[in-house]
Parts: structure tokens; C-alpha cells; sequence
């Protein structure tokens, strides 16, 4: 007797949970019943983005680099089911994009900070900060490492993030949620959503808690995504699908000056 | 001993005294009666056949008549600039370029006295904070960005930074001069050409400007200025050949650019408004808090986006901060903003004056507590007695939107995280404040405050060194330091 084999449902990712679309709505998407995640769904996962946030920068910068390098470790063990929803070769660049972004966590206020000689007695110095709760519409292609080359440069700087997954390939979006619930990321930092961006992106764009957007994946609305944007002058960035850089982490960065006193 | 009665003779007579007018003279600088517009090096007349009087906020004079550019004035400057990109301006080294920088920083401290007269004549503001503050800053922001720009790839290592092209740049009535330099000193660094549009009430300092660019040979066509109000703004915008949109003003306005320039892939950086939290804790030094108190909001009649506009007062010091700063307020002296004795000037148009009695009248309404020092205030003009508004809940308009006059709001807290949530409570982030003795404290204060500058112990202080710009609706973008290039670069990577 040949073993029936125990099939995986396929859920949104959102608060370190996997839950169904509140809606109930489900697709055939790359031969899986896929949730349809709603514009409630969306706004869910903002709110608990942005309580999630204070929590992962509060880490020290040490701690995020190790937990961004558990992702690599997690993703190395699943090898073959992240490879199943995109190509062996894929995954292996993704995974070793995983551990180059891991390496800046702790690197980033050296390389972007600066301390500056201001004329008075004052010890004047800039340092990055993560920008907020980060949209991002992540490319439909490469499904799994457009989407590590999105999320991992705007976390590594201490933000969260509400993913659209690609629309045609949602299968290697919904592995990678699997990789990030077994490594340590705090429940709430990313959160992935899956269905028809059409529907969720303006939501996304418009959504006054969100303070970044990536429009990565964004093709023919991508200007009408910007001047909803504009609403609460959200900083929109036009990622790389495919880059390693240290410039597709500073744009997801706010630069913040303090001027402390000098005196005996 | 002193007999009683004498003493208090002697105090009768001492409350009398009063400081003798001491006026700059205003004959150091020459205001013609009219301005073209200056394009490709030289002063041409307006095709739009417009001119508009600027005129002297404190006395309510007209000072000169100053053109309004039309949709063909922009088309032509932008022309006139793409010219000099091309043919000089990214073609001369950069060490060449950082010595015309380095001529136009030294004559704008040799000319400055002129400048800053015309800056509080025009503008309203004190001639102490002009001469103090204004023209000393813009003068060294353009040497600073003067030495960087043949040490660009020292800035940026490995990414081979060049120039995007020309610059449309469009800044606001508070700080004239200073904000011309904020822009252009970098842009010009970095290789860019410029259209620069000053406020539609201060455009006088900018068009003297042009005679510093005279006087520095700086080849024709880098620098463009061009007067008019907010519809010539929205044709530099929405002008195809300009490559990148530098704007500082209202959180309105910056919103209605970043929308027109949805899907255009032009740059843009945003210096938008603020509503910034000035936190003094129980230990802080009191007087010199007060001192920053008054600095942070009457400095330049609160016309400032970066002013702090709400205190946060510790409660168990509460009384004290209050007594001791209406004290300090009734020794403000407001009024002619050329004498050298006068701390707080002219409010800078009767639109801004409209604007900030009735957001005063709305602190009134909703149930504030108005202190308002006695003040004689000149008979003509645009005018606002220094004020104080307590007992404010944080709903409140004077708590929420942007005054943008010498108008503050106090509010209480107990413990330094309802400070951080009360100070964070607001869609502006661009600056705040913290007066405290502890060290310590500054910097965890500093970590949680969601404000792109944080002064401690201080307030409404900038350095051409120092990186200045804001979080959430403030905008985006840095100017000051080495971040402020880079929104002047592109970048092959």
C-alpha cells in the first residue's frame, strides 16, 4: 500500500501566525488553494506591524543580525520545499543573500552614521533609524528571491514589514513565512499576504500607518500607488527585484541628528 | 542701608527706563523700484509682462515691484540652465567649481551687513537674528559644500557620484537667504544647475544674490532665480526637463508636489512643517531652559517649522517653569525689526497674521488659558504679542496643527514615557527638545523621539555640518552635511 501523503494548506502569514483570509476567500494559484487575503486582512497586519516594530528595533543590533542569520539556517534545512516553489538555484542565492543583508544589521549606524564637527560646544552626531511600517509589492519574478531581496534590506534596518506576495507564483511567499516563524523573527516584523494585488496594493499605498513603500513589484499602477502615497508622505522607493547593495537598505532609513551638550 | 523710600523711588525710575531706538542704517543697501527676473546670467523683463509689489512687512511699504514668471518665464530659465549643465557646469573640474563656491561664501560675508538689512526689511525678522544667525549660516553653508565638491568620491566611496542635471528649488519666506544657501550650495557642489524660486513675500535677497553671482563670475545660466508666487512653484514642478524638485515649506504644499510627481521619476526632497515637542524634565537647569523655551518658539516670531511649538513640562516643576517664563516673556521686546535692541519683528504677511489669530482664537475656543505680556505694538504693520497658551489638551488645534507664529502650547507630564508618547503623538516629526542635567537621559530621550533633529540643552540651532530634515509628514531628505549631497547625486551601481 503506497502512503496517501498529507497535503499543506496554504495560509497568509500575519503576527508570526498563519491564519486564513477573514474573508474566506480562497484561489487556485500554481495548483494550490491560495487565501485571498482582504483589505481587513491588510489593515490587520499593519496594526500589528506597527506594534512589532518598537520590539525588533528595541533589539540590540547584534541580536537582529543573529535572527536575520537563523533565516539562512532555516532556509538551508528546507532546501528542497523552498526549491519545489522556485529552483535549487534560486534558493541558493537566496539563502546567501539572507546571510550578506544578516552581516549589516550591526554595521549600518557605522557605514550611514556619521559625527559632526558643528561650530559650538556640542557633540553633534547622525545615526539611522528604521523608517516605520514599510509596504512592499514584492516582483511576481523571481518569486522567492525578489521577495528575500525586498524584505531582508528593509528589516535588517529595523523595520516591519506587509508584504503583497507575487500574485502568479504566492507558493515560494508562503514557504519563506515558514522559514521566517521557525528563526526567531518576532511575530508581527513581517507579515506576508497573498491574492490579487489589484485589490490590496491601494490599500497598501493609502494606508496611513505605513510610513515607506517599496513598488518592487508594482507595474502599471505604480504611479497612481505613488500619489496615494503622497497622502502621508510616504517615502516611495522603486526596488531592485534581483540587487544586493547596501542602497536598497538606506532609502528605508530615516537619519536622525542629536545635539548633546559639552561642558565640565 | 538704603532708606525704603529711596529704594523704591529708585525702582519706580528703573521700571521707566527703556532702551534708546538703536536703528541699522537702512541706506547700506540699494532697492531698486523694479526686478526682472535673473536668467542665463543677466536680469531680463518677465514674458509674462507681471510684476506684484513686495513691500516691508513692519511698516507696510511698498519696497519694489518684482516679477511674476509665467509658464514661458520658467520654460526659459530651465532652458538657460540645461545650457549651462551642458556646456559649462558639469564640464569644469570639480576643484574649479569648488573655488567659485569658496568666492561666493567670502563675498557673502563681505556683503552680508547689506543682506541682512535687506533680509529685515523685507522679511520682517529681527536685524539681530539676520545679522546673527541668518547671513553667518548661509556665508559658511556655502563654504562648507564649497570643499566637498572636489572630494565627492571620498562622500560616497565606490559608487562613482555624478550630477543629476538641473535643480527646480522652491523655499519659503522665514529664512530667505539662509534657505537659498541650503539649496543651492549643494546642489551646485554636486554638479547640478539651478532654478531657485525664493517665497513670494521675501524675494528681494535672493535677487540681490544675483549681484554676489556677478561678482563671482559665475558662468551664466548655473543659477537661475525667478520670482512669482505659488503658481510659478507649480510650473518649475511640473516643467519636464527639470530633473529633481527641492522644496521646503507647508506639509500642503509638499504633498500636492509629491503628487504631481507621481510616475515622473524626478528626485525630490521635501522640508515640510513640524510641530516639534520641547520636553524639560524636573532636573533640568531652569533658567537656561526658559532661555531655550523662549529661543525655541519666539526665535524669528515662531516662523520657524523646526520651533518648539509644544512644551512638555514635567509637573512637579510646572509652576516654576511657567512663572519664570512669563517673567522672561514681558522682557521681549517686539517691534521694528532694524533696531538692534528688538528680539521679536514683523509677522511676515497679513495672510500669516491671519492665520495664526485665528488658530490663536480656536486655543480660545476649545478652552485655553491665553498670557499674552503687556506690548505696545507699532500702529501699522502685521504684529503678534509674544504668547503663551496652558492648561491645552492635546486635541486641540494649537496642540496639533503647525502656528507657524510666536504662539506655544504647554502642556504636562508625569513620567518620561508619557513625554515620549505625548511628544511622538503628532503626524510631524522634524525636530524637538529635551533639557535635562542627566546625560544619560538625553540620549535615551533622544533614541525614542521621533524627530529628525534632536537638540539637548539647546534649541533652533543648525550647522552647515549638521544633517537637518524630518520623519513622517516633515518630509524627506537631509540637508546639512555630507547626507545633504546625496539628494544632489545619481549614482552607477
Amino acid at each position: 500500500m503506497t502512503r496517501l501523503a498529507v497535503r499543506k494548506t496554504y495560509k497568509l502569514y500575519i503576527g508570526g501566525a498563519f491564519p486564513r483570509s477573514e474573508s474566506g476567500r480562497t484561489l487556485v494559484v500554481e495548483g494550490a488553494n491560495i487565501a485571498r487575503a482582504s483589505r481587513k486582512d491588510l489593515r490587520d497586519a499593519v496594526r500589528i506591524a506597527r506594534q512589532a516594530g518598537a520590539g525588533w528595533w528595541g533589539m540590540t543590533a547584534y541580536n537582529r543580525g543573529q535572527v536575520l542569520y537563523r533565516i539562512a539556517e532555516m532556509m538551508e534545512d528546507r532546501h528542497a520545499a523552498l526549491s519545489a516553489a522556485s529552483s535549487e538555484a534560486e534558493v541558493s542565492r537566496a539563502i546567501d543573500r539572507v546571510v550578506w543583508y544578516a552581516g549589516w544589521a550591526d554595521k549600518l549606524a557605522q557605514t550611514v552614521g556619521s559625527s559632526n564637527p558643528v561650530a559650538g560646544p556640542y557633540f553633534n552626531f547622525t545615526v539611522p533609524e528604521p523608517t516605520g511600517v514599510v509596504g512592499i509589492i514584492a516582483p511576481q519574478k523571481p518569486a522567492l528571491l525578489g521577495l528575500v531581496s525586498r524584505v531582508l534590506p528593509v528589516i535588517v534596518g529595523g523595520n516591519a514589514v506587509v508584504v503583497i506576495a507575487s500574485e502568479t507564483h504566492p507558493l515560494a511567499a508562503i514557504e519563506l513565512a515558514e522559514c521566517l516563524a521557525t528563526a526567531d523573527v518576532p511575530g508581527g516584523v513581517v507579515n506576508i499576504l497573498t491574492g490579487q494585488r489589484a485589490e490590496l496594493a491601494p490599500v497598501l499605498a493609502s494606508h496611513m500607518d505605513v510610513a515607506a513603500l517599496d513598488l518592487a513589484g508594482a507595474d502599471g499602477d505604480a504611479a497612481e500607488l505613488e500619489r496615494l502615497g503622497a497622502e502621508n508622505v510616504k517615502r516611495v522607493v522603486h526596488g531592485h527585484p534581483d540587487r544586493q547593495s547596501l542602497y536598497e537598505i538606506t532609502p528605508f532609513l530615516e537619519l536622525k541628528t542629536v545635539w548633546h551638550p559639552v561642558g565640565m | 542701608m538704603v532708606p525704603a523710600e529711596k529704594h523704591g523711588r529708585t525702582a519706580a525710575v528703573v521700571s521707566k527706563w527703556d532702551y534708546a531706538p538703536a536703528p541699522e542704517a537702512k541706506d547700506i543697501v540699494k532697492i531698486q523700484d523694479r526686478y526682472g527676473l535673473f536668467i542665463g546670467g543677466k536680469f531680463v523683463e518677465p514674458l509674462s509682462k507681471q510684476h506684484y509689489t513686495t513691500i516691508d512687512p513692519a511698516h507696510e511699504e511698498p519696497l519694489a515691484e518684482v516679477a511674476q514668471a509665467g509658464k514661458a518665464d520658467v520654460a526659459k530659465a530651465v532652458r538657460a540652465a540645461r545650457e549651462a549643465y551642458a556646456t559649462t557646469w558639469s564640464k569644469l573640474r570639480p576643484s574649479e567649481r569648488a573655488k567659485y563656491l569658496y568666492r561666493i561664501a567670502r563675498i557673502l560675508q563681505e556683503r552680508a551687513r547689506e543682506f541682512a538689512v535687506l533680509e529685515s526689511r523685507n522679511g520682517g525678522k529681527p536685524i539681530r537674528e539676520s545679522r546673527d544667525v541668518d547671513l553667518p549660516l548661509a556665508a559658511a553653508h556655502f563654504f562648507y559644500y564649497a570643499g566637498w565638491a572636489d572630494k565627492l568620491e571620498y562622500a560616497f566611496p565606490n559608487r562613482k557620484p555624478r550630477p543629476i542635471g538641473v535643480a527646480g528649488q522652491i523655499i519659503p519666506w522665514n529664512f530667505p537667504m539662509l534657505m537659498l544657501a541650503w539649496k543651492i550650495a549643494p546642489a551646485l557642489a554636486a554638479g547640478n544647475t539651478v532654478v531657485l524660486k525664493p517665497a513670494e513675500t521675501t524675494p528681494l535677497t535672493a535677487l540681490l544674490f544675483c549681484d554676489v553671482l556677478r561678482q563671482a563670475e559665475l558662468p551664466p545660466g548655473v543659477v537661475n532665480i525667478v520670482t512669482g508666487d505659488g503658481r510659478t512653484g507649480a510650473e518649475i514642478v511640473a516643467h519636464p526637463d527639470v530633473n529633481k524638485i527641492a522644496f521646503t515649506g507647508s506639509t500642503e504644499v509638499g504633498k500636492a508636489i509629491q503628487r504631481a510627481l507621481a510616475g515622473t521619476g524626478k528626485r525630490l526632497t521635501l522640508e515640510l512643517g513640524g510641530k516639534a515637542a520641547n520636553v524639560v524634565f524636573d532636573d533640568a537647569p531652569l533658567d537656561q531652559a526658559v532661555e531655550g523655551i523662549v529661543n525655541g518658539i519666539y526665535f524669528n516670531q515662531g516662523h520657524v517649522c523646526c520651533a518648539g511649538s509644544r512644551l512638555f513640562v514635567q509637573e512637579s516643576i510646572y509652576d516654576a517653569i511657567i512663572s519664570k517664563l512669563k517673567r522672561r516673556m514681558s522682557t521681549l521686546r517686539v517691534g521694528d525689526p532694524l533696531d538692534k535692541n528688538t528680539d521679536v519683528g514683523a509677522i511676515n504677511s497679513k495672510m500669516q497674521l491671519d492665520k495664526i489669530t485665528s488658530l490663536v482664537q480656536s486655543g480660545i475656543d476649545e478652552g485655553a488659558e491665553i498670557y499674552q505680556p503687556p506690548c505696545k505694538l507699532p500702529e501699522r504693520g502685521y504684529w503678534f504679542v509674544p504668547t503663551v497658551f496652558t492648561n491645552v489638551a492635546q486635541s486641540y488645534r494649537i496642540a496639533q496643527e503647525e502656528i507657524f507664529g510666536p504662539v506655544l502650547s504647554v502642556l504636562t507630564f508625569r513620567t518620561p514615557d508619557e513625554a515620549v508618547e505625548k511628544a511622538n503623538n503628532t503626524p510631524y516629526g522634524l525636530s524637538a527638545g529635551v533639557w535635562t542635567e542627566k546625560g544619560s537621559r538625553i540620549l535615551a530621550m533622544a533614541q525614542r523621539l521621533k524627530a529628525g533633529v534632536v537638540w539637548a540643552n539647546t534649541y533652533n540651532r543648525f550647522d552647515p555640518t549638521s544633517p537637518f530634515g524630518g520623519y513622517k509628514e516633515s518630509g524627506f531628505g537631509r540637508e546639512g552635511g555630507l547626507h545633504g549631497l546625496e539628494p544632489y547625486l545619481a549614482f552607477d551601481e
